[in-house]
């Protein structure tokens, strides 16, 4: 029966199951829209196992990116969660950061060391975040815990943005939206770091973006993931122009992904609103978890393994965040109806 | 080892691990290999999937202007399209609680 949905894609010659690719665009669609990241390291592995060769995976990844962020930052725009001048600040020398992680790469391709020690990197990176996230969130559990019994608060979470704004080095800048005040060199230098390792570790690098955004510049966690949603929308245009250029794009896949990614991305957008933001921290560092594990898997030689890690966590999540968002709504529903009465 | 100073050990280690990377790396020079050329083979096509095909193999920068805006156009599209459905179940999509 499966069958019939098995399309032959016109220019790799590839073919593929559209029924997945649906499936796997209103996944992607879900994980980004409520986390504010592309999902290069879900989709991409994924495209790959669906028999798409690397390259190709990673252009059509890249461009399913780029319209399916545009379908989550308008939502994200219009509950004021976007940031632009903070996003296009970072993101201008975001891309500086980018070129030089590649260059990186290249010089580590001649030594012959590129992958082994891309992927160390990786792991380093997923291990770090994943522990900054945990920690501030068992913080903010036990800060409120005691405020329940009616103690002390004690040392608050990870504040190292605070720390950050005394630098005053001008021009100084405040980003409204965010409601932040710092020099500009800050998310300037935010942005070059993120885009280093992104474009070193060869990905979107909205899973850098989002927690640097939150821990280093001090933004609230539903305008760090809005404007990451909108950084990511614009590197992903940025990437689909030039692997389009280099041929390494499948546009049927493109457009299959998109009419997943287009509920999905409503989905995962609209359960931030029921969902409090320490709570998405924790989903986000599991999420995190999960693909450290897969990174080290592949490391290991356990392909298989690895991509069905991927796949488990991007299931789970996304039942999980569709399920909040279904009762969140429901909620809602109720709320409304009860006024009415 | 307390909790702060493991912040404060991450917060180096985090800091210097990009520069570590930078100046290792450094030393060593190289050029990216030229990119394999690949053509669409338009045999068996037909409709929409022959001319993105031929417009791959003739004319990549048009292939190129047409991914891209196809691309913007249909996630503007379908986002309308999915604000239109939501907005009819009655969610309230206009405005959001903010809660960490």
């Amino acid at each position: 029966m499966f069958e019939w949905f098995t399309v032959a894609l016109p220019i790799s010659g590839v073919s593929v199951n559209a029924l997945l690719l649906i499936l796997l665009g209103v996944a992607v669609g879900v994980l980004g829209g409520f986390f504010g990241m592309g999902g290069a390291w879900m989709v991409t592995p994924a495209l790959n196992i669906f028999g798409f060769p690397m390259p190709f995976a990673v252009g059509t990844d890249l461009c399913h990116m780029a319209g399916k962020s545009i379908i989550s930052t308008r939502r994200h725009a219009k509950f004021g969660n976007v940031d632009v001048k903070l996003g296009l600040t970072m993101l201008a020398f975001d891309v500086v950061g980018i070129e030089i992680g590649a260059r990186l790469v290249m010089w580590l391709e001649r030594l012959g060391l590129a992958g082994p020690v891309i992927r160390w990197v990786y792991v380093v990176f997923l291990f770090l975040i994943a522990w900054l996230v945990f920690y501030d969130y068992f913080k903010e559990r036990a800060i409120r815990r005691r405020a329940a019994l009616g103690l002390a608060p004690g040392a608050p979470g990870l504040q190292w943005h605070v720390a950050l704004h005394k630098i005053s080095l001008r021009p100084i800048v405040r980003f409204d939206v965010a409601q932040v005040e710092c020099s500009m060199w800050l998310p300037a230098a935010v942005g070059f770091f993120v885009g280093v390792l992104a474009g070193f570790l060869g990905i979107g690098g909205g899973l850098l973006m989002m927690p640097a955004l939150v821990y280093l510049i001090g933004v609230p966690t539903f305008v760090a993931v809005g404007t990451d949603l909108f950084t990511v929308m614009l590197s992903g245009f940025y990437g689909a122009a030039t692997y389009s250029m280099k041929g390494r794009v499948e546009i049927l896949a493109v457009i299959l992904m998109l009419a997943g990614a287009a509920p999905g991305a409503q989905i995962g957008t609209i359960a931030t609103k029921y969902i409090r933001g320490y709570g998405i921290r924790l989903m986000f560092a599991i999420t995190v978890v999960c693909a450290m594990i897969s990174v080290i898997l592949k490391q290991l030689g356990f392909d298989l393994a690895a991509a069905w890690v991927v796949m488990t966590a991007v299931t789970v999540m996304t039942g999980v965040v569709v399920v909040g968002m279904v009762r969140g709504a429901a909620r809602e529903l109720k709320a409304h109806k009860e006024v009415g009465a | 080892m307390t909790g702060r100073s493991i912040a404060r050990s991450m917060t180096a280690l985090v800091v210097l691990a990009p520069w570590l990377l930078v100046t290792g790396t450094m030393a060593a020079g190289g050029e990216s290999q030229g990119a394999l050329v690949h053509v669409a083979d338009t045999r068996h096509l037909t409709g929409f999937n022959l001319y993105f095909a031929n417009l791959y193999n003739v004319n990549r920068l048009l292939f190129t202007a047409m991914t891209v805006g196809l691309t913007g156009l249909l996630g503007l599209s379908l986002g309308m399209l999915m604000d239109v459905i939501v907005g009819a179940i009655g969610l309230d999509l206009g405005k959001r609680e903010a809660k960490e």
